[in-house]
């Protein structure tokens, strides 16, 4: 792998964390971010089931997509191969879990039920196949990348709004604002601070 | 004439008192991500409101055979058909409409109102009931997200429907399309309904209590309580 390849890969990574954030800039996987942000602990662990299982989901759907569904010209039955192939591999995954790590399941597994019908999930299976198809140089390598940044930047995003929230939660807020008001007008000025960062990763990796 | 009134109490029902995008929240993502223009928000719902009545539809006639151990993913199987022939139809017939709502189109899968009415109507009810339902739910979900698409259209672009309506009036404020302004708007619209409901307030969360995943999920919400 040269330097040229590594510094793609670096610029991929950051991109989907900072410029191409799933949560606050595509507006995918919002039910769990307005959901299971009120603490910050609850906010990690289901940030941590949906990086592992955007990395897993998109290790099987690209040669899945690539290799069977293009060459036998199937590929109008991505969406519900997807979603299945998805919800097989997260039930897998529990099982597994429940089976041979017990610790991390107590930990991870309560989250994972949750992730079969994650948009984000979904989502970042379809949106690096998207990418791959606009730029050839867009491979399974870096489809990985990809889909493991974008999972850190739902951690990011979660964690920062979780951060948020807690102190929401000593406000005095309007009462017609309580709840779910507040928390989206809040989801509001974090998304305005992820708009800076438009042009940085271009910059850094040059 | 009594099972007249209640089909229409079950339209009625998920335009107003049930809004699932404002009084049941579900489906947010795709209520954020396309309400950029007033035009994305119609072709979204409609497509939506396809997959809810036809896929209600089935899973009512369906209801009595399908395992409950594996409805889940059953309902999920029928629902994805149902969302590729609408990703076919509007490939073949709306090419500009396919650009704009991009990936949220097959993502119509995961949208949890469909989940949810399957899960909460459908596999319990009749045929001819669970096809209003749908149709309601898709009406209310479809004109939730009409209203957002209209604020958001007229104060980031000065337009509606592409028509110019506040050129040389004032300057568009662009912020109101990029994704602060979607959670922004979504804010205002979820504190306005609930200022005007019986209830006089605001959704504490998310609509978890037609999610058919509440029981993994009020796992989550006992150990945020501890």
């Amino acid at each position: 792998m040269d330097a040229q390849m590594i510094r793609s890969l670096v610029a991929i990574f950051l991109a989907a964390i900072l410029t191409e954030n799933y949560v606050l800039n595509k507006f995918l996987g919002i039910c769990p971010f307005l959901g299971v942000s009120k603490k910050l602990d609850t906010a990690f662990g289901m940030s941590c089931a949906v990086t592992v299982v955007m990395v897993i989901a998109t290790a099987v759907t690209w040669p899945l997509y690539t290799y069977i569904l293009v060459p036998q010209g199937l590929e109008y039955l991505q969406t519900l191969v997807f979603i299945l192939v998805i919800a097989a591999l997260v039930q897998l995954l529990e099982t597994a879990l429940h089976k041979y790590m017990p610790p991390l399941y107590n930990s991870l597994g309560i989250y994972l039920p949750l992730i079969t019908t994650n948009c984000a999930v979904l989502g970042v299976t379809m949106l690096v196949l998207e990418k791959g198809a606009a730029d050839p140089s867009f491979g399974f390598v870096q489809s990985l990348v990809n889909a493991f940044g974008s999972g850190v930047g739902f951690l990011v995003a979660m964690l920062l709004f979780a951060g948020v929230r807690e102190r929401l939660e000593d406000c005095d807020i309007p009462e017609t604002f309580r709840g779910l008001p507040i928390t989206l007008v809040a989801a509001s000025l974090v998304a305005v601070s992820f708009l800076g960062f438009n042009g940085v990763v271009d910059r850094l990796a040059g | 004439m009594d099972g007249k009134k209640s089909l229409l109490q079950e339209f009625t029902k998920g335009i107003i008192k049930e809004n699932p995008v404002l009084r049941l929240v579900l489906g947010c993502c795709a209520t954020l991500a396309v309400t950029t223009a007033a035009s994305n928000a119609i072709g979204m719902g409609a497509a939506t409101t396809f997959v809810l009545v036809c896929s209600n539809a089935v899973i009512s006639l369906l209801r009595n055979v399908i395992p409950n151990k594996v409805r889940i993913p059953a309902f999920i199987t029928i629902i994805a058909g149902f969302v590729t022939i609408v990703q076919m139809f509007i490939k073949a017939f709306s090419p500009a409409l396919d650009t704009a709502l991009g990936v949220f189109l097959p993502l119509i899968v995961v949208n949890c109102i469909i989940l949810g009415r399957a899960e909460m109507f459908a596999s319990k009810n009749k045929i001819l009931p669970s096809i209003i339902d749908g149709l309601g739910m898709g009406v209310g979900f479809t004109a939730a997200m009409l209203a957002m698409g209209i604020i958001r259209e007229l104060l980031g672009a000065g337009t509606v429907f592409g028509i110019p309506i506040l050129s040389g009036f004032m300057e568009p404020i662009i912020i109101f399309l990029l994704p602060p302004g979607g959670f922004f708007v979504f804010g205002m619209l979820i504190a306005l309904s609930g200022k005007l409901s019986k209830e006089g307030k605001a959704p504490e969360s998310t609509g978890c209590a037609s999610c058919p995943l509440a029981a993994s999920c009020s796992k989550i919400t006992e150990k945020e309580g501890k």
